[in-house]
């Protein structure tokens, strides 16, 4: 079965007295364990969607169904990496990563214990008790994403998490991610707008169109696993990319 | 701001050592802002001494010159004496800790309270939409004109003066958190509800501590005002007080009486002022390390 189903969701917003569909139809279905990525141009609904799935807003028609289960309006039911870091500025790092932890009523002592190996072992040694200001930004990505990844849900929503860093620090979040997702086997489904990091990561990706936002494609991605730098240059990544492309440049003029 | 500037110097002054052995004989620049910031502080507070003494020396010197009539502006050699007989006879340190009593109460309760309304507006959008208008209508009122009918209404005692101090200080309390609520990161908001936080949980672990600097920054303001609510309600009428001392000594035109009243105002406001200046850096210290 399925892990995460989403039927016919779509969404109206009304904005001075003018209605705008901002998500059309959507229907997804993603299968355990598996890595999904979502493209398409701004503003065609990628966030909406996951706000959706999170349970942050409801869709005006259709489900989410998590392992059969219709989660709509129900927030906490993923894990959910909002487009900005929000890490809590006055609180440090380790502190910032036990807050689903502590929400959900562990001690902050046990949080603590439970949270200091993961930031040793996934890259945020020694700066357990820098406050976020301190980070660079691919420390703070880290650590925003260690905090969802804590939080412990099968699936977890990740919304443009590298959009803001440089080119090198990027390719290298991208391998860390990869690590933490074979470590957990978590299912993650992940809103970029960089195509090569779309297929380096991803099992399938959907396309969307332009507003208003409706799924326009869905590709399978077959290159093996586990994936390095030297899968950027293979044929079928290249193949890939052309064919992604040019799917995108259709919407850029239709726009 | 949640700078953790000590470890940072510790490092710096290692580098430069390993610097300094490389290079023996030269001599190695090391930029440090806390040096730096401790020599201008002795200077800044040096300098202020000295204005301060200069201002009394020519008071004191202008007075006994007689370019300035000695009935009227006293000096500082007569308020010193004046006073200490105050102190010493008389009630001044009792009036002193009465004025400063019904001060601090007032201002605590005011700002608790105060701070406590404006933070509750985050809970319903409704219920504060509704209650801003009057809020700010309240604060316009000049609380002080109310004085007369609140002492009427609580007495000559005590309790006049904390009720006049709260009051001067409550709405700035409620408006100030007010602002840090509607500064509330929305996004933080969302990020907790996402990993399943009920909405008491955002109050107090987003919401609060956002609001924190907003209601700190009211402080100030507020100790002034609490001071002065209470002069004014000791002014109308009281037994007891520094207000009422300086109203008591200018009917009875022992004016030396009233510039010392002045002059332990003076003091008074100072040592509270320093005091939130305490409370402020405790608290955003505190708020940092949770
Ligand atoms: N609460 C809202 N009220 C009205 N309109 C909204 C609301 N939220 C989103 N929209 C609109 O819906 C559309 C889709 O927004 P969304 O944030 O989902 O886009 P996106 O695909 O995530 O874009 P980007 O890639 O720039 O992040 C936009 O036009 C946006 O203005
Ligand atoms: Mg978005």
């Amino acid at each position: 079965m399925d892990k995460l189903k989403i039927v016919h969701n779509s969404k109206f917003f009304r904005k001075n007295g003018q209605e705008f569909c901002a998500l059309q139809e959507a229907n997804m279905s993603v299968a355990d364990g598996k890595f999904v990525s979502i493209i398409g141009p701004s503003g065609c609904g990628k966030s909406t969607l996951f706000n959706i799935i999170a349970g942050l807003l409801k869709p005006s028609t259709g489900q989410v169904l998590l392992d059969g289960e219709n989660i709509v309006g129900k927030s906490g039911s993923v894990g959910y990496m909002l487009q900005k870091d929000l890490l809590l500025p006055w609180r440090t790092i380790l502190d910032n990563v036990i807050l689903g932890l502590e929400i959900r009523g562990v001690s902050k002592k046990e949080a603590r214990a439970h949270a200091l190996p993961m930031l040793k072992r996934y890259g945020l040694k020694g700066f357990e008790s820098h406050y976020p200001a301190e980070l660079s930004g691919g420390m703070r990505q880290r650590a925003a994403l260690l905090r969802t990844l804590l939080y412990d849900r099968d699936v977890i929503l990740l919304d443009e998490p590298f959009g803001a860093l440089d080119a090198q620090t990027r390719l290298f979040m991208q391998s860390w991610l990869l690590k933490i997702w074979s470590d957990f086997k978590k299912t993650i489904l992940f809103v970029t707008h960089d195509i090569d990091e779309a297929i380096f990561l991803s099992d399938e990706i959907y396309v969307f169109s332009h507003r208003p936002g409706r799924i326009k494609a869905k590709v399978k991605v077959n290159l093996p696993r586990p994936r390095n730098e030297e899968a950027l240059t293979q044929l079928t990544f290249s193949q890939l990319k052309q064919e992604l492309l040019s799917m995108l440049k259709v919407e850029q003029e239709i726009k | 701001m949640y700078g953790n500037t000590e470890k940072i110097a510790v490092k710096q002054t290692t580098a430069a050592h390993l610097l300094k052995n490389d290079r023996a004989g030269e001599s190695v620049l090391v930029e440090d802002e806390s040096q730096k910031n401790r020599k201008i502080r002795v200077q800044v507070i040096s300098g202020q001494i000295l204005v301060g003494i200069l201002i009394i020396g020519l008071w004191e010197w202008l007075t006994r010159l007689s370019v300035l009539d000695s009935y009227y502006w006293s000096s500082p050699g007569m308020i010193l004496a004046t006073g200490w007989k105050a102190a010493t006879q008389g009630t001044l340190m009792t009036d002193l800790a009465y004025t400063s009593g019904a001060t601090v109460i007032g201002f605590l309760c005011g700002t608790l309270i105060g701070s406590a309304i404006g933070l509750s507006f985050w809970w319903s959008s409704i219920y504060s939409k509704i209650t801003e208008p009057y809020l700010i209508a309240f604060n316009a009122v000049p609380k002080l004109a109310l004085a007369p009918v609140l002492v009427i209404m609580f007495g000559i005692g005590f309790n006049s003066k904390v009720i006049l101090a709260f009051l001067m200080t409550v709405i700035v309390a409620a408006m100030a958190a007010y602002s840090g609520v509607k500064n509330v990161d929305k996004d933080l908001e969302k990020m907790l509800f996402s990993l399943g936080a009920r909405k008491h949980h955002v109050f107090f672990k987003v919401v609060i501590p956002s609001s924190v600097p907003w209601m700190v920054s009211s402080l100030k303001i507020n100790i002034a005002l609490a001071l002065a609510g209470t002069i004014v309600g000791e002014f109308i009428s009281s037994k007891q007080g520094i207000g009422r001392m300086i109203l008591y000594a200018g009917q009875v035109m022992d004016l030396n009486l009233v510039w010392v009243g002045v002059v332990v105002l003076s003091f008074l406001a100072i040592v509270m002022y320093l005091g939130t200046v305490g409370l402020e850096k405790w608290v955003l210290k505190n708020k940092n390390h949770e």
